[in-house]
């Protein structure tokens, strides 16, 4: 099993034959590990998890909110080295992706295995000791909803796979309140709300641009399986459901008007661009064009989840730290 | 073991391997003070000051 694979090959015979060349042995930084837990995903992950957290009514003291957020991070970089462990073979094929630790050869799949899940148990356990079980589940099934149930077989088998597989990226607010409070409340369902919706528009919009390489690798995304046409349609209904739930925090009255200003503002702005993504139709239109418009949407789609979480932050974080300071 | 059994690695794996070694360590070190500021923060501020 292992001896017939290429990254040991060298180890073994090198060391049974007594000959004195170097090893097969791993060159990979540690850099290398870290790009594994997809640092730019697991960025969003704390911020949108701090927000949870602060949403929650009771304060958390400070150090057992780093060390809750950080367990968070670390799970959700877990899942992200559990999945390229799995897509090893899709990643080779992508150019977007080729260029990940394991397709390059730096880091073989089953370190990336071993890693994710030493992580995966590691920061459950850590979670779950330093808060409370509810928060150590929810952070557990997240995790294995995003490697087995996205990963392993959505992503492969439906072009729903993001839709439904959004899920994962919806739950760390969700887990950061509860491990601020011990329970779930309507806020941070909410809020796992706003990132589930947000997800399609802002994937199918990249998926639009990359669909050659999404068929390239066979993964059925929107575009390669009903088209683009059907694509930038789905995008324009999901925003228009998107900017209203965005508003909800505030609606709800758990965000000030500020927040509500904001969402409203960035919200026009979601809605205007994914109307002109709707209307750069490749058939009719320069396929550059089309492009350039679901790049403008997929970066902007950033900015205003960015936007929304950063005014939650602001808002509930900043007078804690006040009040923490006061004291 | 004999010299000719012994592998030999090259400067860039000595060098990945080093930086892994310190990675790993830097790691361990602040998974120890985050423990311990956790458990001082979870035992309360009774901790810092003990009965006479």
């Amino acid at each position: 099993m292992s001896f017939t694979n290429e990254q040991n090959v060298g180890f073994a015979s090198g060391v049974s034959s007594g000959v004195s060349s170097a090893p097969d042995m791993s060159i990979a930084e540690p850099k290398d590990y870290f790009a594994l837990l997809k640092p730019r995903v697991m960025s969003l992950v704390v911020f949108t998890a701090l927000a949870g957290m602060l949403m929650a009514p009771n304060p958390i003291h400070p150090v057992i909110g780093f060390a809750a957020l950080l367990a968070i991070a670390v799970g959700a970089g877990a899942s992200g080295a559990l999945n390229m462990w799995y897509d090893a073979d899709i990643d080779a094929v992508m150019a977007r992706t080729s260029l990940r630790p394991v397709p390059s050869g730096r880091i073989t799949a089953k370190e990336s295995l071993g890693f994710g899940m030493t992580l995966s148990v590691g920061s459950v356990i850590v979670l779950g000791l330093v808060t409370n079980l509810l928060a150590a589940g929810l952070l557990a099934f997240t995790i294995f909803f995003y490697a087995v149930i996205y990963t392993m077989w959505l992503k492969r088998w439906t072009p729903q796979n993001i839709v439904i597989g959004g899920a994962a990226g919806a739950f760390p607010p969700v887990v950061a309140y509860a491990a601020a409070t011990g329970s779930v409340s309507l806020s941070s369902i909410v809020l796992f709300g706003i990132i589930f919706i947000w997800t399609p528009p802002h994937f199918w919009a990249l998926a639009l641009v990359k669909s050659g390489d999404y068929g390239r690798a066979g993964v059925p995304m929107l575009p390669n399986v009903k088209g683009p046409a059907r694509t930038r349609l789905e995008i324009l209904l999901y925003t228009l459901v998107l900017v209203p739930f965005g508003m909800l925090p505030w609606l709800m009255g758990f965000a000030s008007v500020v927040y509500g200003g904001v969402a409203a503002l960035t919200g026009l702005g979601m809605l205007a661009l994914a109307i002109r993504v709707y209307r750069h139709d490749e058939a009719v239109m320069d396929k550059k064009m089309c492009d350039r418009a679901a790049m403008q949407l997929f970066f902007f789609s950033i900015l205003y989840l960015f936007a929304l979480f950063a005014v939650l932050v602001v808002e509930n974080g900043l007078p804690r730290v006040l009040s923490y300071f006061a004291h | 073991m004999t010299d000719s059994n012994r592998v030999t690695l090259t400067p860039e794996q000595l060098r990945s391997r080093r930086s892994r070694n310190i990675a790993i360590g830097l790691v361990c070190g602040l998974l120890v003070a985050l423990f311990y500021a956790v458990t001082i923060v979870k035992l309360g501020p009774g901790i810092l000051r003990p009965p006479m």
